[in-house]
């Protein structure tokens, strides 16, 4: 007889081998839209990799389009720890592109170096606010943050839509809702000659060590690991848990706010209504495909940028929709999720007495 | 003021909530019986989109209009039985099932759609249920505009209504339905399935979650578009809490925020010049949040929602 | 009458993980008889009656019952329908009845078929009418059960069974939330059912009502059965032999004489979960050195009074006092520095963060603690060490202390808890239901070292359902009813039992 019997521990090989495998199986199951699509198979995923890796201009666009990510995943990586689900980062991330264009474009004419830090500030105060709100409704009101976060990501891209209609207008931009530019020493410098990656993406990658260090060896990441597992016992303890929860708030919206600022101070240069093709929602998929670990989601938001800038290549040279991107994605959470459960569990064979083989 | 009132005792007015609260008040249904089992189902808004595209596809496919409906439906409940099985026996987290389905059903039917209808220069357009027109009762004062005008795909949806009120309070069903989301062990204990209670109230309410958007398709417009569903599906969510987890007063929550919704598109004529058009469209989203806040702390919050169960459990 | 059994387990097995539950248990029941499963707590009477019940499917073994026909058939296993179909019935331990809904809906629950349009609500009602004066098992039918006292629970619970035709009932701990005259009283009504013709399997790892109220005992230990006698051959040393292996008394505090008092409650107002259970102008006083007893079955102010005492809830009236220092207004984390220790009643819920390590849950209260720490960075190594020493001292059993706090039994989490409260040698400790589940091993570790920590100096709130252990160890009584404490000098039961259901003796 087999039964399925639950795993004590989880060994390290399964920690990392899962999410590798869940993204491994969802870019495979990609084969089956492209059949329905009737693209030839193998040349689309050859598509693919040569939109990624096919050149250094490939390669560089590629980290470009992770840097948001990377920011968007470690709001929800330290959000979701602490079992507070900040599907608001998408919002928060244009609140922290229009503090960053409020701040940056003229208001202030001040050398670059105290500029740049100043609208990394503003972006990350403002995103943060967009999470503490949130949060306060949470533990206030027990108003779920799931519903919250998300009615004020419509909220805030309607107010987006306002101001860039009206205050945040840029006066010379022939009309169109878009913002003023960003002064050029309030730009981050880009880190490659004539290549679009930017210094956003070191300031990322710097952010998920120190997300990674204090998680790990501080006091403060023990009591937000003890909060999320379980809040009862936490408070029980004598651990501020209203505290933690509207610091970890404060941060993942910092940080999700500095996406928006490494996207319109870094790349673009000025703020459009669609600056942000759901980097905060995407974000989410990076958490989760990166277990919840900051340095899994440089890895995860690698590949997720992979696969958006290789389907986009695709699909331009194939004829397919671009949607396939999403796809993936979307199934690669799917993989996760029911990997998640198989890796929990082991078969066991049961002998007809009862003892164990 | 006396614009406002004039638009109030309008019967067009009303008729506007009604026709915008549709979607709504299947939403909220569908989302008010997974709830109701203890499951929360946040794949709610791409099922919307799911049961937009494919219900319109249906019809343009040759269809009919009600074939179009139940292969929306079914589509729903396919979703649904996808989120109940991860939810379920495997007991993954329902917030993150739930936003796995929503962003898997919305990509996957954008591609579908695309795919079969490659860009053209506007979207292509299907013939939509039309406005009833009974003898006698279309024709009666308020409430015929109001009501009796509206087309089957409402009246299908008041009709809902009562069927879930009368299966949640009236039938051996319902009861068993209650009390798995209250006490997953009173029903085990009986004899009765867990499992089959959830994912059954699942399946069912996913398909009515996907009637609101074959709504949008096939009634309220005639084609689809790319983020038609706006946010719909969110505010469902909110709208059960609102409506403590009850049809009557689910209906009443749809309504009103129709209501709302067809009052800011009036009331942009008229205070437009003062008042920026999007503090209008803002608003049902701002009001949700409210609704939520107000009616968070409720009694009748089914006990077992978000709390996974397992047969046999030591 | 003995015949032929109307119930026979043969060779049934069962494990969890590396756990051995149950192990070649046999075991038969006839009819009208009122069988005892006695066993100490994690002896495997639960577990045995689950997968008669249905809701375990055993290893291996097999269950005969006789039908409703008469014939000896064999039970198909692991299906709770199958079972109900076959006469069994079980009131759970935890009741298993769905809050929002009332008696009548409870008791229907799968007894209709699901897809009916029609209810017979109104014929099922004059049914449970009947049942209800025939059993003399009376509860309000039209309330919410939400609403009801545990007695009325726990009726509705056995009309659920009665309904469905039981023949075999059984009953995990039927007693636990009772006080001793409610329990007579219920052992009165159900043996009045098995002159009927019903018969009955209790569970209970208390020896002094399995002699009080069984035909017959059956012992079980460590997931064997080592034992089965007449109730009338047996009396509280066999079986407790039996039920241990071998020979233990639980300790006793030896008479000492108490110190200054060190914490005093007065007039404290408390919101409980319901008016029942919510803290009314209550009065205590704890002395230096002393064991205060709380008395009474759980749901009648026992939580609000530790959450007060935890610092999880701030008292709507009231004062409390340390050492003469007003405490104001309190979170957890200043009750353990003021010096208060807390044992909780969950340890799940309130105690660990299971999937934490034995390390950190060790010193999850003390993160200030600059052994622990320095500007907020952890030293691995001094809790590493911390963690290796409490657990030689309490002598921790489990897979290290790098391990995950969930995977170590029952009794070594309390241990671990014990280990983290006393570290910090605090002057008042709050044990609430501190034996709970524990075998009498733990048990007896558990009570051991609050004796010591009471002739060490420290002030002790006990508050237990268990009136045994209560006497025990408790030099002052108070019982809790209602919200309401009562001091009382009498250790007699019976007057005990009269107050903790609000009786005045």
């Amino acid at each position: 007889m087999i039964r399925i019997e639950a795993r004590e521990t989880l060994s390290i090989y399964w920690k990392l081998g899962l999410p590798v495998m869940s993204a491994l199986l969802a870019l495979l199951l990609a084969s089956l839209p492209l059949n329905l699509a009737g693209a030839p198979i193998l040349e689309s995923y050859k598509q693919m990799v040569i939109g990624v890796l096919g050149s250094k201009f490939a390669i560089s666009e590629m980290l470009t389009r992770a840097t948001p990510l990377i920011f968007t995943g470690l709001a929800a990586t330290l959000a979701f720890r602490a079992k507070l689900w900040n599907i608001g980062a998408e919002g928060q991330l244009y609140l922290g592109a229009m503090a960053a264009v409020s701040v940056g474009t003229g208001v202030f004419d001040i050398s670059g170096l105290i500029l740049v830090p100043l609208i990394i500030f503003c972006g990350c105060a403002i995103g943060a606010a967009g999470m503490v709100l949130p949060a306060t409704l949470k533990i206030r009101y027990g108003a779920d943050e799931v519903v919250t976060t998300l009615l004020l990501n419509f909220i805030i891209i309607i107010f987006l839509q306002y101001m860039l209609e009206g205050p945040l207008k840029d006066p010379m931009g022939l009309g169109w809702p878009q913002s003023s530019p960003i002064l050029d020493q309030g730009m981050l410098p880009p880190l490659m000659d004539r290549m679009r990656i930017h210094f956003g993406f070191i300031i990322a990658i710097f952010c998920a060590a120190v997300a990674h260090f204090m998680l790990i060896r501080s006091i403060w990441g023990l009591k937000l690991k003890a909060v999320g597992e379980n809040m009862s016992a936490a408070k029980h303890a004598g651990i501020p848990v209203n505290q933690s929860l509207i610091t970890v708030a404060a941060i993942s919206g910092a940080l999700a706010g500095l996406a928006g600022v490494s996207e319109v101070a870094g790349l673009k240069g000025y703020l459009t209504a669609d600056l942000s093709p759901g980097f905060g929602y995407t974000g989410i998929v990076v958490a989760m495909l990166a277990g919840l670990s900051p340095l899994g989601v440089v890895i995860s938001a690698l590949f997720i940028a992979s696969v958006f800038v290789g389907a986009d290549s695709m699909s331009r040279a194939m004829g397919v929709s671009s949607y396939l991107a999403d796809l993936v994605v979307a199934t690669a959470l799917l993989c996760v999720l029911i990997g998640g459960f198989v890796s929990r569990y082991k078969i066991v064979r049961i002998a007809k007495n009862g003892g164990k083989n | 003021m006396l614009e406002i009132l004039q638009i109030l005792i309008s019967d067009s007015f009303w008729a506007a909530s009604l026709r915008i609260a549709t979607p709504l008040i299947f939403g909220v249904l569908g989302a008010l019986l997974c709830e109701k089992s203890g499951i929360l189902n946040l794949g709610i808004e791409g099922i919307f989109v799911a049961g937009a595209m494919v219900g319109w596809m249906s019809v343009w496919l040759g269809a009919g209009l009600w074939g179009g409906v139940l292969a929306a439906a079914i589509a729903g409940s396919i979703l649904g039985l996808l989120h109940g099985i991860l939810t379920v026996p495997l007991g993954l987290s329902q917030h993150v099932s739930g936003l796995a389905i929503t962003l898997f059903a919305s990509s996957l039917s954008y591609f579908s759609y695309r795919t079969a209808l490659p860009t053209v220069s506007s979207p292509p357009r299907i013939t939509p249920f039309q406005p009833l027109d009974i003898p006698i009762l279309s024709d009666l004062p308020f409430l015929g505009p109001v009501l009796f005008q509206q087309t089957s795909l409402t009246f299908f949806a008041l009709f809902c209504v009562i069927l879930i009120w009368y299966a949640l309070e009236k039938t051996a069903l319902g009861v068993a339905i209650k009390a798995v989301g209250d006490n997953p062990n009173s029903v085990d204990a009986q004899g009765l399935s867990v499992y089959g209670l959830r994912i059954g109230a699942v399946m069912a309410g996913s398909a009515l979650m996907a009637l609101g958007g074959a709504f949008l398709t096939m009634s309220a417009f005639d084609a689809f578009f790319f983020g038609m569903v706006n946010g719909r599906g969110w505010i469902c969510i909110a709208l059960v809490i609102f409506a403590s987890w009850r049809p009557g007063k689910a209906l009443f929550g749809a309504i009103l925020f129709g209501a709302f919704d067809a009052l800011q598109v009036r009331l942009q004529t008229e205070v437009g010049a003062f008042v920026p058009s999007q503090v209008f469209l803002a608003a049902p989203y701002i009001l949700s949040i409210f609704a939520l806040v107000i009616a968070a702390r409720s009694a009748d919050y089914p006990r077992a929602l978000l709390k996974p169960w397992f047969k046999g459990q030591r | 009458m003995k015949s032929d059994p109307i119930l026979s387990l043969k060779n049934l097995s069962k494990r969890f993980g590396t756990i051995k539950a149950n192990e070649k248990i046999s075991l038969d029941l006839y009819r009208g008889e009122i069988l005892a499963l006695l066993g100490e707590n994690g002896a495997g009477k639960t577990t045995l009656m689950n997968m008669l019940f249905g809701h375990y499917m055993p290893d291996a073994g097999k269950i005969e019952v006789t039908n409703a026909s008469g014939e000896f058939i064999n039970l198909a296993l692991g299906n709770p329908k199958a079972s109900i179909a076959a006469g069994i019935g079980m009131v759970h331990q935890h009741f298993t009845l769905a809050e929002n809904l009332d008696a009548i809906d409870n008791i229907l629950l799968g007894s209709e078929p699901l897809n009916q349009l029609r209810r017979r609500r109104k014929i099922a009602e004059n049914k449970i009418i009947s049942l209800m004066q025939e059993s003399g098992l009376v509860t309000p039918l039209d309330i919410a059960v939400g609403q009801l006292t545990v007695g009325e629970r726990q009726r509705i619970e056995i009309l659920k069974a009665l309904y469905r035709n039981v023949r075999i009932l059984i009953l995990d701990e039927p007693t636990a939330v009772l006080t001793p005259q409610e329990a007579d009283s219920l052992f009165k009504n159900i043996k009045g059912m098995t002159s009927h013709g019903l018969s009955v399997i209790f569970i209970s790892h208390k020896l002094r009502e399995v002699l009080a109220y069984s035909s017959r005992i059956t012992v079980l230990r460590q997931g064997k059965n080592v034992g089965e006698i007449a109730t009338s051959d047996a009396n509280e040393k066999k079986i407790a032999e039996l039920m241990v292996g071998s020979e233990t008394t639980l300790p006793r505090r030896q008479p000492a004489s108490t110190g200054k008092p060190i914490l005093k409650l007065e007039g404290v107002s408390a919101l409980g979960r319901g008016l029942r259970d919510s803290l009314k102008n209550v009065n205590l006083t704890v002395m230096r050195g002393e064991i205060l007893g709380i008395a009474g079955v759980s749901g009648n102010g026992q939580a609000a009074l530790a959450a007060v005492l935890s610092g999880m809830t701030i008292p709507e009236m009231g004062t409390m006092t340390l050492n003469d220092e007003k405490l104001g207004n309190l979170d957890p984390a200043k009750m353990v520095s003021k010096g208060i220790g807390r044992i909780p009643e969950d340890r799940h819920r309130d105690g660990i963060i299971g999937s934490m390590s034995v390390a950190e849950n060790m010193i999850i209260e003390g993160l200030s603690d600059p052994t622990f720490q320095t500007n907020g960075f952890l030293k691995r190594e001094n809790i590493a060490a911390h963690a290796r020493n409490l657990s030689d001292e309490y002598d921790i059993r489990g897979p290290g202390i790098s391990a995950p706090a969930q995977l170590l039994s029952g009794g070594n989490i309390q241990k671990l808890i014990l280990a983290r409260v006393f570290h910090n040698k605090p002057k008042i400790i709050l044990a609430n239901q501190p034996t709970r589940g524990l075998d009498m091993g733990a048990a007896a570790d558990v009570a051991r070292r609050l004796i010591d920590a009471r002739s060490r100096g420290s002030g002790i709130i006990l508050i237990s359902e268990d009136l045994d252990e209560i006497l025990r160890l408790a030099d002052r009584i108070l019982v809790m009813h209602d919200g309401e404490l009562t001091e009382t000098q009498t250790r007699d039961r019976a007057t005990l039992g009269l107050l903790m259901a609000g009786q005045a003796a």
